[in-house]
């Protein structure tokens, strides 16, 4: 953190202006969606909008919690939250077991086809589910897995950036620690949980802070899967919330459903931060 | 490189890899399987038939000029997000970098957007520049713009590339401000001379210093704007007004899921995976440099 700009002079203070307008900047559609979350739909489509919070905050967020848009297209912000917990869990433990697991195999042993493996796993590196969508859908709707969590979790987790990142970590592992394992004469899955997960837990708990908010944001894989409203996630749930042509949009509605949305992963991201810039900076390299 | 010390048998090792491999194959390479088949064969949206067409879709395709234009949407989109985020993130990177105290609290300011998904940055833009109610579209009145991103190409297009820019910003600031850091100090110190000489000196010093940060950030931020913007899209303009904001990715699922032509998106996935296939060789070919960097 050692910067350049020594003294108070003019530079230090444009330093600091133009920081902070990037920072307003950036702030300016979060402030009004809020100051729209808490204020009267007549209050935001006769504009211009209040730029203040009004003191509709508990009638809006309420209203979103507990009716979604009244039981026109979606669920209730409460299901819709409980379907998006679980699946970004799923989402971030499952692809942290598979691929720690398989990382494991491939770097540790021996084994016929092991390359041939690996480089079948390598393939599916930065494929996204996007490319693929129709086919996966016939398969997910095959296994009659649409509207189910699994149907939501398993597509998302077929990819190999873990397993490639943690291959990478363990191969900077030393052999001496692996060798004085064996010497006293540990299995290779006492070695695997007495030491392997032991020294991998922050690497597994940066990746488990990026596949959280992956699997949070997804919105194209459950819009396709979920027909059945009690099963929407909420970044899908909100834009379901929106009226077409000829409904009018119930803003503060919508807009404490997007806050709603958009807070838990804000608040992991800022109250993480390191660890967050590190699964950032690992899984991406 | 391999592990000198290792463990013997087959039969563990087998089984911890199976979960992998079994959703792999089931849930990627099935479905990938499944899309280029399509492109040669398509089927009719019932499954009742296919026939063998070779290579008739993507024969089709290059000469349909909906196909080509959406090839351009994507080349201008992509190339625009790109820009748009990465020069403010490098400028306020080099801000937060010359800082002694406070580059810690401008980084938690500025990260947070990197959190929220593409769809929802889709409805606060949306939100704001509602053609009936939005604020900024209000005031654009008030100056005597009319604004309609639902008539105008241009207006559209705008309003996509701001909201994919503006969820962007953080990540790419995350990565130049690293870059930043890890170049010596006594050589950002030489260049840090007041004022306009100091920009002088960035450009020439310290700019192709941060030359394999600023490759890696095109790739990804080129990756980005190709597919994770699908929710932006989908959001703001639904690939409208007519096709002006319909890039490859969007096609792919409203030919498949719309028109239910699957054997057009079938081909078009294909295309995709392709495109997507030398992105990924040019970041590994990167990787590789930036190891003997």
């Amino acid at each position: 953190m050692s910067g350049m700009v020594e003294n108070r002079g003019l530079n230090y203070w444009l330093t600091h202006v133009g920081l902070s307008f990037g920072v307003l900047v950036l702030f300016f559609p979060l402030w009004l969606a809020f100051v729209a979350s808490t204020v009267t739909n007549a209050e935001v489509i006769h504009p211009p909008m209040p730029l203040w919070p009004g003191d509709q905050f508990f009638v809006n967020y309420g209203r979103a919690l507990i009716e979604g848009d009244s039981g026109q297209t979606s669920a209730s912000v409460a299901r819709m939250l409980l379907n998006t917990v679980t699946v970004a869990l799923g989402i971030a433990v499952g692809k942290i077991v598979i691929s720690f697991t398989s990382a494991f195999a491939i770097v540790y042993f021996r084994f016929p086809a092991r390359k041939f493996f690996f480089w079948l796993i390598f393939l599916t590196l930065m494929l996204p589910v996007e490319v693929r969508i129709l086919p996966t859908y016939e398969v997910v709707a095959g296994f009659g897995m649409l509207n189910t969590y699994s149907g939501l979790i398993f597509p998302l987790i077929a990819s190999a950036t873990a397993t490639f990142l943690f291959r990478q970590f363990f191969m900077t592992v030393p052999d001496e620690i692996v060798e004085a394992a064996r010497i006293d004469g540990a299995r290779p899955m006492q070695f695997f949980i007495d030491i392997l997960i032991p020294i991998s837990r922050t690497n597994i708990a940066a990746l488990f802070l990026i596949m959280f908010i992956y699997g949070w944001n997804q919105y194209l894989w459950p819009l396709l899967m979920t027909t059945d409203p009690s099963m929407n996630t909420i970044i899908m749930g909100v834009e379901q919330m929106i009226g077409g042509q000829d409904d009018v949009t119930p803003w503060p509605v919508v807009m404490a459903a997007s806050m709603m949305a958009m807070l838990p992963p804000i608040i992991v991201v800022i109250s993480m931060q390191k660890l967050f810039i590190r699964g950032l900076t690992d899984s991406d390299k | 490189m391999e592990k000198r010390v290792y463990f013997k048998g087959w039969f563990l090792p087998a089984l911890l890899i199976t979960p992998q491999l079994l959703i792999t194959a089931i849930f990627f390479f099935y479905p990938a399987g499944t899309a280029i088949w399509w492109s040669l064969f398509n089927p009719d949206p019932f499954g009742l038939s296919t026939k063998f067409v070779g290579f008739a879709n993507f024969d089709f395709l290059f000469a349909d000029s909906y196909y080509k234009e959406s090839f351009y949407t994507t080349a201008i989109f992509s190339s625009l997000v790109t820009l748009f985020s990465m020069g403010p993130a490098l400028y306020l990177a080099v801000l937060a970098d010359r800082l002694i105290k406070g580059a810690g609290i401008y980084k938690t300011l500025l990260i947070w957007p990197y959190a929220v998904a593409p769809a929802i940055a889709g409805i606060l833009w949306l939100f704001l520049f509602d053609t009936q109610t939005g604020l900024i579209s209000w005031y654009l009145d008030l100056l005597g713009y009319d604004w309609n991103h639902l008539l105008n190409d241009t207006e559209a297009m705008g309003l996509i590339v701001v909201a994919s820019t503006w969820s962007r910003v953080s990540y790419n600031f995350l990565f130049f401000l690293a870059g930043l850091q890890a170049i010596p100090r006594a050589i950002i110190e030489a260049a840090a001379i007041d004022g306009a000489r100091f920009w002088r000196r960035f450009w020439t010093i310290i700019f192709p210093l941060l030359s394999p940060t600023t490759f890696f950030l095109v790739v990804m931020n080129i990756v980005y704007a190709f597919f994770d913007t699908f929710g932006v899209i989908h959001t703001i303009t639904k690939g409208g007004p007519g096709q002006s904001t319909t890039i490859l990715v969007y096609k792919v699922y409203k030919d498949g899921f719309v028109s239910l032509d699957l054997g057009s998106s079938a081909a078009q996935s294909v295309i995709l995976l392709l495109i997507v296939g030398i992105l990924t060789i040019l970041q590994f070919k990167f990787v590789e440099k930036r190891v003997h960097y």
